[in-house]
């Protein structure tokens, strides 16, 4: 006998009740704060709001959080939370010229003024698990001898601009008006893009996916030679023009990694060759999504630049642009978890039907 | 209780939406771009209809929020209890008493009103696209209605199996003019698409596409004139209330594959029992499933 | 008969500074098959694509009379008046077919297409036409439900072929029709294409590098160097007794067969 299943809503408030309980996990460890989570743990905060375009360390962490570490639950999270945020403007253009670098290298030149500046970087570490870490907090009483390395207090200035000055590099366009670059969030993506448009939707774009095409490029589909012209990472200051007070304010303080790739030059007997470039920015120390972005920027300018089209995925403008949002992607994805048996009711008719006509005539003759 | 705006979206979004609602029933049919907002449900988990919704909820509404046919499948319950919570409006499982009907995959099987709105949960709005994958070619084809790629498909498919392979998503022409996706609804209900009393909206958040049948509209689904569009379903009667005109699911009820067909609108199945009808399988409808069942 | 089909008026295009065609003026009447030869670099490609409307010349006029006997400028039409003269009076054969086909639909679709382009819903009708027409060009009755790429390289040409003649176009552009084909399946396809071309009344223009094409197919002829005509008129005499240097070193360098 047959009892139609219902109870759907109890199911999902007994899912809810679960969740939390995994999410605490063991009653016996001591709950992971948001303050932990957010000076512990500054990559992945600084992930969740750069892809989430949303700049709060602490709502990020509080992301993480809920999400029980999974990033782009935690970016989902932020990104339903932004929408809600009323907007007061927009702020002027940050001077990246301006930042107070913890972070600065040129991969092309020995040297520059400003000089190659480590910062707290991986890259020369030994990728040896430090089982050391493994130790409680309480015990591992590490003295700080050293006081906290500060960021430069000088001017850093752009290593683009040396190029620039014997005219080696093409340059990028005068500062538009920032109140006619679109915004993706507050209008429908259209094709084709302006290159401000592919530019937002690439900061905002997952990692993983930049990443990949980023390193496709290298290897060949759509290569385009690619230096590391500079890649700094430190705060800058956000200004905005407050109409009733007749000047510009600053609101506050944001990191940001920004790298500006040098690449493949251009030029003809009668034009004078230049390099050209690609521009990558995120919010936080994203320096991976930084290169990729100029990566991906500098691949996506082939029209622009008068160059062939290899058909390389990282060249398709809107292949690339329409894959690059983790949460349209994840969303999608998991959304054939929903039922579809009403269709699939459908399909199974029509399969059932042509499977007897075909058997039917192959039994029965011509 | 609401930290958030009635129906969860500001006042300038649902105005921003309510204009391309507008566009979209100016002219029947056509994919009308707008600007989806992240909500908190995924995408492609319903943004899109939940958007329209929001758009068009008021106070006085009654809602009702089916997927795949039912009231209580989870992602309707999810739904239903997001509305219930930043819109505190009425809620109902009855087609008749809803003035606004969100579903996913299916139109109710009950004939709706001219003072009703259903709203459809779309995930890809495009009929071309699985021909065409860019969007500046398939926008063009709808500018020019060229639409002859489209029917190579359906010619392919009667050449390779000798019918239309295409059961449910199947595409329909609008008024004589634009050729749209009624989203993924089974062909069976491609019919109800047609002169519809009332107003039809389609949203797809992802995609940020919506678009509308206004009332009484004509439409066609595409087919061959010696092969024409055929709604069809399972042959059988629904086991719990006898209908042959509703469209059925196929459950399996035990290991060894035995299967029985009920009705995929609950409502309409509840109604129809409450009313004396009795399918083959005929047993009441347990709503606690603790209670004793009858022999 | 005394307005052309087709006509241009010093017709231009460059690249930059580089001439890709220069001040070409010619007619066209209907029933003609004028012939455009040269080397690569000649310009004549650069000038089909101007004539089928798949580039915008910098100067000149090209002028078009249709079925009904209007004249359209189609450089200046909207997308939309050129995109339906390249389907009801227009046909355009590449060179290579799988420019011109549909290379994952079935060989009678992509014969049906351009009758499903222009309203016809009858498929019994569409698939009738569909078989007619690849008996027209050659093909076995029973491919019609192959894929293109189950075809030879010459019965893939001779598919687009049928695909641009099915809805009884006026006019043909042919960019190198036998390119790339060998000599026995050229010379079949040649043959075909006379035929129908003289069946259908069919008005062409035929780019190509090939004197044996044009001895064949082409009433007239235009000789283009360096983006210029350097000579034109009828066919048997230019070949036969060339003016122009150019055109006297083409002829003689062709084997004569």
């Amino acid at each position: 006998m047959y009892v139609a299943v219902k109870g759907g809503e109890r199911a999902i408030a007994a899912a809810h009740d679960w969740l939390a309980r995994e999410r605490r996990g063991d009653a016996a460890i001591p709950e992971i704060g948001i303050d932990q989570i957010r000076e512990q743990m500054g990559l992945a905060v600084d992930r969740v709001m750069a892809e989430g375009s949303l700049y709060d360390p602490d709502l990020a962490a509080l992301a993480l959080k809920q999400a029980r570490g999974d990033t782009i639950e935690a970016i989902f999270l932020i990104r339903a939370y932004r929408t809600t945020l009323p907007r007061f403007g927009a702020s002027r253009p940050i001077a990246t010229g301006a930042m107070r670098c913890e972070r600065r290298i040129s991969a092309i030149f020995k040297d520059v003024p400003g000089g190659q500046v480590l910062g707290p970087t991986f890259d020369y570490t030994h990728r040896l698990l430090d089982f050391k870490l493994a130790a409680e907090a309480a015990t591992s009483e590490r003295s700080q001898p050293q006081p906290t390395p500060q960021p430069r207090a000088d001017d850093t200035p752009h290593v683009a601009d040396i190029l620039a000055r014997e005219d080696l590099i093409q340059r990028e366009n005068a500062a538009p008006d920032v109140h006619a670059t679109p915004d993706l969030t507050r209008a429908p993506l259209t094709l084709p893009a302006s290159r401000a448009l592919r530019l937002q939707a690439l900061a905002r774009g997952d990692e993983g996916f930049l990443l990949s095409l980023a390193y496709s490029t290298q290897r060949g589909y759509g290569r385009n030679h690619p230096f590391v012209g500079e890649l700094r990472i430190g705060t800058v200051a956000v200004e905005m023009d407050i109409p009733e007070l007749g000047f510009a304010i600053e609101i506050g303080e944001i990191t940001v990694s920004e790298c500006e790739s040098v690449n493949q030059f251009t030029g003809s007997k009668t034009q004078p060759a230049q390099f050209t470039r690609g521009y990558g920015l995120v919010f936080g120390r994203g320096e991976r999504k930084a290169i990729s972005m100029a990566l991906v920027d500098r691949a996506l300018r082939w029209r622009e630049l008068g160059e062939e089209n290899g058909g390389a995925p990282a060249q398709d403008a809107e292949f690339v642009l329409a894959h690059a949002d983790n949460i349209q992607a994840s969303g999608f994805l998991e959304h054939i978890k929903l039922p579809h048996y009403v269709d699939f009711q459908a399909e199974l008719e029509l399969i059932r039907r042509l499977r007897r006509e075909a058997l039917a005539h192959v039994g029965g003759g011509a | 209780m609401s930290d958030y705006n009635f129906a969860y979206l500001d006042e300038q979004t649902k105005r921003m939406i309510r204009r391309a609602l507008l566009k979209a029933v100016a002219i029947p049919g056509y994919q009308v771009p707008f600007a989806s907002r992240e909500m908190p449900m995924p995408y492609g988990w319903g943004t899109g209809g939940v958007q329209v919704t929001a758009a068009c909820l008021v106070p006085e509404d009654t809602l009702k929020v089916i997927d795949q046919g039912a009231d209580d499948t989870t992602n309707a319950v999810s739904i239903r209890a997001f509305f219930a919570r930043v819109a505190d409006v009425a809620t109902t499982e009855r087609t008749a008493e809803a003035s606004l009907i969100q579903t996913r995959h299916r139109i109710p099987e009950t004939p709706l009103r001219e003072d009703q709105i259903l709203v459809y949960q779309v995930p890809i709005p495009e009929p071309l696209r699985f021909l065409e994958p860019r969007e500046t070619e398939t926008r063009k084809m709808h500018a020019l209605a060229e639409y002859g790629l489209m029917h190579v498909r359906l010619y392919e498919d009667i050449a390779r199996h000798g019918e239309i392979a295409k059961s449910y998503a199947y595409p329909v022409r609008v008024e004589g003019r634009y050729v749209m996706d009624p989203s993924p609804i089974p062909k069976f209900d491609n019919p109800k698409l047609g002169d519809c009393p009332a107003l039809q909206l389609f949203g797809a958040g992802r995609e940020q596409r919506i678009y509308a049948l206004p009332p009484y509209t004509r439409v066609e689904s595409l087919d061959f004139e010696d092969y024409p569009f055929k709604a069809s379903k399972p042959d059988q009667p629904c086991a719990l209330c006898g209908a042959r005109d509703s469209y059925l699911d196929e459950v399996i009820t035990d290991d060894a594959g035995t299967r029985m067909f009920v009705c995929s609108d609950t409502d309409y199945c509840r109604e129809r029992r409450d009313a004396g009808h009795r399918g083959l399988m005929a047993a009441p409808f347990e709503d606690d499933a603790d209670a004793e069942l009858p022999q | 008969m005394s307005t052309p089909l087709l006509e241009t008026d010093g017709l231009t295009k460059s690249y930059g500074s580089r001439i890709g065609c220069a001040d070409v003026s010619f007619m066209l009447w209907p029933g003609e098959v004028m012939g455009i030869v040269g080397e690569s670099g000649s310009g004549k490609s650069t000038l089909l694509s101007c004539l089928a409307g798949h580039l915008e010349s910098d100067a000149g006029q090209i002028r078009y009379r249709d079925r009904a006997g209007e004249t359209h400028l189609p450089a200046t039409m909207s997308e939309a008046g050129r995109r339906r003269l390249a389907r009801e009076e227009w046909a355009y054969v590449h060179q290579n077919p799988r420019d011109g086909l549909r290379m994952g639909v079935s060989a009678g679709g992509n014969v049906g297409e351009p009758l499903m382009a222009r309203g016809q819903r009858h498929y019994g009708d569409i698939r009738e036409a569909a078989l007619d027409w690849l008996e027209r060009v050659e093909i076995a009755r029973d491919r019609i439900d192959d894929p293109p790429r189950a075809f030879s390289g010459g019965m893939q040409q001779r598919l687009q072929i049928a695909r641009s003649l099915v809805n009884n176009p006026r006019l043909v552009f042919m960019d190198e029709p036998t390119g790339g084909l060998d000599v026995s399946v050229q010379a079949r396809l040649l043959d075909l294409l006379r035929g129908l071309v003289r069946d259908l009344g069919l008005s062409a223009v035929i780019v190509t590098h090939d004197l044996a094409v044009v001895r064949l197919l082409a009433d007239r002829l235009m000789v283009m160097q360096g983006g210029y005509v350097v000579e034109s008129g009828l066919t048997d005499q230019v070949l036969d007794d060339p003016q122009h240097a150019y055109t006297q070193l083409l002829v003689s360098s062709v084997l004569q067969v």
